[in-house]
C-alpha cells in the first residue's frame, strides 16, 4: 500500500509537467481547433532564451518574466507570419506547417546552443518537500505553479471581456464577427498566450530533464495525451489529465513486469486511445453535437 | 455552404479541364513512364538505388492517399505498417527461406489484417483524435519491435540483415537494376489497382464518406465496413512498400521505422496533393531528395532549410503538385484557345 | 429623410456560383423594410453580402460610406447589427454572456449595464434565465436573445434573417411587435428578410421581392400585400 501511495505521489509530481504542457496545448486548440505539433519546440526555444538571458547576467525571475514577454510576442509573430496565410488551407496543410515549424525551431536551437545538455536552475531548489523523500521542492513548486496558472486562466476566461471575446471567437467565429470581434486577432492572441504558457512549462521542466533541443519530444506527446484525456475543450481537464497520465505512467512502470522506460509512452498512449474510444470527447470535454 | 462551394467549383473546373487534360495528362504520363523505364540504363547503381527508394516511398504515399484522400481518414502512423511489411519480408527471407517475390503478397495480406484490425477502434475517432491515435501507433512500433519477447524473430535492436536477391533467369543486370525494374513493376500494378479501386463503386463510397459521412450513411453506405476496409487496403499497400524497402536496403531495424518515417510519408502526401495519385511521385521526390538538398545548403541548419522549403511549398501551392498540374493544364487551355 | 443604405449592382458569389445578379435597392433612415422571396432566391445572400461575409462586387454604401473591402467585424462596428439565420447564439454561454458579447465592441461600461437592464425590460423571459446556458432556451427565447444581443450594439441598422423561422405565429407577433417598438422608440432602421410574407408585410412599410438574385418587385408593404397576383406568383399565398 505504501509503495502504491508513493508511486501515486511521484506520478502526481511528474504529472505536473504534463499538466502544464497540456494547458498550453489546450490553449492553442481552443483558439485554432488544431493541435500544434510544434508547441514543444516553441517551449524548448523559449527555455533556451531564458537560459541565454541568465548566461548574460540576468537573475532568474527577470529572465523568466522577460522570456514570457518574448514568447508571447514570438507566438503572435509566428502566427501572423506563418499561419495566418494558411487560414483557408485544408487541415493537412496546417499540420504540415506545424511540422515545418518544428523542424526549423529544432534545427536553429541545435545550431545556436548545440546538443550538449545544460543545467537549468530551479527557483524552488531541489531538496525534499517538507522533508519528504518523494516530492522535491521543485516538484511541489511545479504543481503549485500549474495550479496558479490554471486559476489565472479560469479568471481570465470567465471574468474579463477579452477572455469572453476569445471564447466567443473560438466557439462560433462567424457569430463573433457579427458582434464586432476581430476573430483573426483573437487567434493571434491565443497563440501568444499558448506560447507563454509553453514557456512556463519548459522552464519548469528543464531543471528535471535537463536543457537540450530534443528535450520536449516525449513530453509533448504526454501533453497531447493528457489534453485529449481531459478533454480538448477543458483547461481544467487538461491539468487533471496531466496528473492522471503521470500517475498511470508511474504505476504501469512499477506494477507491470517487463515494462521498461521505452514502453511507458506507448502504454500511456494506449490508455488514451481506450479512453477516446469509450468517451471521444475526453473526461471533461463537451461532446460536440453535429448538426446535419 | 463550403462543401457546396468546393465541389461545385471543382466540377466546373474539372469539366472544362477534362477534355484538354486527356491530352496533356496522357502526354505527361507517357513521358514519365518512358523516363522511368530508360533512365536506369544510363546511371550508376547508387542513383538506381535512390530511384528505387523513390518509387517505394511513392507506393507508401499512394497508400496514404487512398486512406486520406479517398476515405478522409487521417493517419500519422503509416510507418507502423511499413515496419510490419519490412519485418515480414525480412523474417520470411532469412528464417523461412521464402523467395523475395513471395514476401510481397504475404506482407500485403498480413498488413491488410493489421490495418483492418486497427480500423475498428479507429472508427470511433476522427480528425485530430485519429491523428493522435495513429501517431501513438507509430511511436509505439519501434519500441514493440525492440521487445525482448520478439527478439528471436526480429533480431532485437540490431535488427536483421537480408540477402540481396540476384536478377532471375541469369539476366545480365546488376542486383540494383533488377530490383529497380521489379519495384517499378510492383509500383505500376499497385497504381492501376488503386485507380480502379477509386473509380469503382467502393471508391465512390469511400469518397462519399470523406465528403460527408452523415449523408453517406444516410444513403446506405456501410460506414464501418468501408472505413475499416480503407485502413486495410492502405496498410496492405504500405506493407508491400515496406517489404520492398527491406529487400532493397538489405536491412531492417526498429529505429529505421520511427515516427519520422510516418511524418515523411504524410508530408509526401501533402506536397504531392491529397487524393491525386500521380502526386505520390512528386511527394516522394520531395521527401527523398529535398533533405539532401537542405543538407548541402547548410549542414548545421539542414532541418531549418527543410522547414523553410516546406513552408514555401505550402504557401505557394497549398494543394500540392496537383495544383501545379491544374495550372499547367489551364495554361495549355488558354494557349490552344488563342 | 436620408438614405441609410444604398445597394447598386450587387453581384455575390459562392465559389464559382453566382447568387446575386445585379441587386439594387435602398433603405431610408428610420424605415422598416422587408425583403421577401422563395427559398434560395438570395435573401440571406443579400444580408451576408452587406456584411461582407461572402465575395461580392458592386456598390454598397452605408450612411454615405462605401463598405467595399471592410471586414465583417468592422462593418458591424459601423453600426450594422445582423441577426443571422439560425440565430447564431453562443449556445455554450449564458444569456447574460451573450448580451455582454453584443456590446463587446463598446467601451462605455455603465451604459452597457443600463442597456442590459433595458433588454431585460423588453424581454422579461431573458431576465428569468439570465444565468442559463443559451442552448437550453426554447426557439422563441433564443430568437429574442439574438435580437437583444443585436440591440446591445446600439445599431443604427438592424438586419434580421428569417426571425420567424420555426416559431409559433403568436410568438412571431410578439417579436415583430417588439421590433416595431424598437424602430419607433430607438430610431433603428430595420431590414427583415422573410419567407413568411404575411406577418412581415404587416410589420414593414416597404417591401422588395427578390427572385433568383434580382429584385423583381418593390412597393409599399400595403400595395404588395393587397396585390393578389404578386402574392400568388411570388409569395405563395
Amino acid at each position: 500500500m505504501e509503495l502504491f501511495t508513493n508511486q501515486v505521489l511521484a506520478g502526481i509530481a511528474t504529472g505536473a509537467i504534463y499538466a502544464c504542457m497540456a494547458l498550453a496545448v489546450v490553449m492553442i486548440y481552443q483558439a485554432i481547433d488544431h493541435l500544434n505539433f510544434a508547441q514543444g519546440e516553441m517551449a524548448m526555444f523559449s527555455t533556451f532564451i531564458a537560459w541565454q538571458l541568465m548566461q548574460w547576467g540576468l537573475g532568474f525571475w527577470p529572465a523568466f518574466l522577460l522570456t514570457l514577454v518574448i514568447s508571447f510576442v514570438g507566438g503572435i509573430v509566428i502566427e501572423r507570419a506563418l499561419f495566418k496565410p494558411l487560414t483557408n488551407a485544408p487541415v493537412l496543410v496546417h499540420v504540415a506547417g506545424f511540422i515545418a515549424l518544428f523542424a526549423i525551431l529544432n534545427s536553429v536551437a541545435g545550431l545556436t546552443w548545440d546538443f550538449t545538455i545544460k543545467q537549468f536552475p530551479s527557483p524552488f531548489g531541489s531538496s525534499g518537500f517538507l522533508g519528504s523523500q518523494l516530492i522535491s521542492t521543485h516538484q511541489a513548486g511545479m504543481i503549485g505553479v500549474t495550479l496558479v496558472l490554471l486559476t489565472l486562466l479560469f479568471f481570465f476566461f470567465r471574468y474579463t471581456r477579452i477572455g469572453l471575446a476569445m471564447r466567443a471567437a473560438a466557439s462560433l467565429p462567424e457569430s463573433a464577427r457579427l458582434v464586432g470581434i476581430n476573430t483573426s486577432w483573437m487567434i493571434a492572441l491565443g497563440w501568444g498566450m499558448a506560447s507563454s504558457i509553453g514557456a512556463i512549462a519548459g522552464m519548469l521542466i528543464a531543471p528535471v530533464v535537463f536543457l537540450e533541443p530534443n528535450m520536449m519530444g516525449g513530453i509533448l506527446l504526454y501533453g497531447f495525451a493528457a489534453a485529449v484525456l481531459g478533454g480538448l475543450t477543458s483547461p481544467f481537464g487538461a491539468v487533471v489529465g496531466g496528473f492522471l497520465v503521470g500517475v498511470f505512467e508511474n504505476l504501469v512502470g512499477t506494477y507491470i513486469p517487463g515494462v521498461g522506460n521505452e514502453l511507458k509512452l506507448p502504454i500511456a498512449l494506449a490508455l488514451i486511445i481506450v479512453v477516446l474510444v469509450i468517451k471521444p470527447s475526453g473526461l471533461f470535454g463537451r461532446a460536440i453535437v453535429q448538426r446535419v | 455552404m463550403s462543401t457546396v462551394q468546393d465541389s461545385v467549383s471543382q466540377t466546373a473546373a474539372g469539366a472544362a479541364a477534362s477534355k484538354k487534360s486527356m491530352t496533356i495528362g496522357t502526354i505527361a504520363t507517357i513521358v514519365v513512364l518512358a523516363l522511368l523505364l530508360i533512365t536506369p540504363l544510363f546511371v550508376k547503381n547508387f542513383i538506381i538505388f535512390q530511384m528505387t527508394m523513390w518509387l517505394i516511398y511513392a507506393i507508401a504515399i499512394l497508400a496514404l492517399n487512398i486512406l486520406t484522400g479517398g476515405s478522409g481518414q487521417f493517419s500519422l502512423g503509416q510507418s507502423a505498417f511499413y515496419a510490419v511489411g519490412a519485418y515480414t519480408a525480412g523474417i520470411m527471407m532469412e528464417y523461412m527461406g521464402v523467395n523475395y517475390a513471395l514476401t510481397l503478397p504475404a506482407a500485403g495480406i498480413i498488413c491488410f489484417l493489421f490495418g483492418f484490425l486497427f480500423g475498428f477502434p479507429a472508427l470511433r475517432l476522427s480528425g485530430v483524435y485519429l491523428a493522435l491515435a495513429t501517431f501513438a501507433l507509430a511511436v509505439a512500433m519501434p519500441q514493440l519491435l525492440k521487445l525482448g519477447v520478439f527478439e528471436h524473430w526480429t533480431g532485437g535492436v540490431q535488427g536483421l540483415v537480408i540477402t540481396k536477391p540476384d536478377a532471375p533467369f541469369g539476366l545480365k543486370m546488376s542486383q540494383d537494376m533488377w530490383l529497380y525494374y521489379f519495384t517499378l513493376f510492383v509500383c505500376l500494378v499497385i497504381y492501376v489497382l488503386a485507380i480502379n479501386l477509386l473509380r469503382s463503386r467502393s471508391g465512390r463510397a469511400l469518397m462519399a464518406i470523406r465528403d460527408n459521412p452523415i449523408a453517406a450513411s444516410a444513403m446506405g453506405v456501410d460506414l464501418p465496413m468501408y472505413k475499416t476496409l480503407a485502413f486495410g487496403v492502405s496498410a496492405a499497400f504500405t506493407g508491400i512498400a515496406g517489404a520492398l524497402g527491406a529487400i532493397v536496403v538489405q536491412f531492417v531495424a526498429p529505429d529505421s521505422f520511427t515516427i519520422q518515417l510516418a511524418i515523411a510519408i504524410f508530408l509526401g502526401m501533402v506536397v504531392g496533393g491529397v487524393g491525386w495519385l500521380p502526386g505520390s511521385l512528386v511527394g516522394s521526390a520531395f521527401i527523398v531528395f529535398v533533405p539532401n538538398v537542405a543538407e548541402s545548403i547548410s549542414k548545421g541548419l539542414s532541418g531549418a532549410v527543410f522547414g523553410v522549403l516546406l513552408f514555401a511549398v505550402i504557401f505557394l501551392v497549398p494543394h500540392g503538385a496537383r495544383q501545379i498540374a491544374y495550372i499547367i493544364e489551364a495554361l495549355f487551355q488558354r494557349k490552344s484557345k488563342s | 429623410m436620408s438614405t441609410m443604405l444604398t445597394i447598386k449592382d450587387l453581384r455575390a458569389y459562392y465559389g464559382q456560383v453566382q447568387a446575386l445578379h445585379g441587386l439594387e435597392f435602398s433603405l431610408n433612415e428610420g424605415s422598416v423594410t422587408t425583403l421577401l422571396g422563395a427559398n434560395g432566391a438570395g435573401k440571406t445572400t443579400t444580408l451576408r453580402a452587406i456584411c461582407n461575409m461572402i465575395r461580392s462586387t458592386g456598390n454598397i454604401e452605408f450612411e454615405g460610406k462605401s463598405l467595399a473591402g471592410v471586414s465583417t467585424e468592422n462593418v458591424v462596428r459601423l453600426g450594422i447589427a445582423h441577426v443571422p439565420q439560425g440565430r447564431g447564439t453562443f449556445t455554450n454561454m449564458t444569456v447574460e454572456e451573450n448580451l455582454q458579447l453584443g456590446a463587446i465592441s463598446r467601451s462605455d461600461k455603465k451604459e452597457i449595464e443600463n442597456d442590459i437592464e433595458q433588454m431585460y425590460g423588453f424581454f422579461p423571459v431573458l431576465k428569468q434565465r439570465y444565468t442559463q446556458q443559451a442552448g437550453t432556451l426554447s426557439g422563441g427565447e433564443q430568437q429574442m436573445l439574438a435580437v437583444a444581443r443585436a440591440l446591445m450594439l446600439r445599431p443604427r441598422l438592424m438586419l434580421l434573417d428569417e426571425p420567424s423561422f420555426g416559431l409559433a405565429p403568436l410568438i412571431v407577433r410578439d417579436l415583430f411587435g417588439i421590433l416595431a417598438r424598437i424602430n419607433r422608440e430607438h430610431k433603428v432602421t430595420i431590414l427583415v428578410v422573410e419567407q413568411n410574407a404575411q406577418l412581415a408585410l404587416e410589420l414593414a412599410e416597404k417591401a422588395y421581392v427578390i427572385e433568383t438574385g434580382r429584385i423583381v418587385m418593390s412597393g409599399s408593404a400595403k400595395e404588395i400585400a393587397n396585390n393578389e397576383d404578386i402574392r400568388k406568383s411570388y409569395l405563395g399565398y
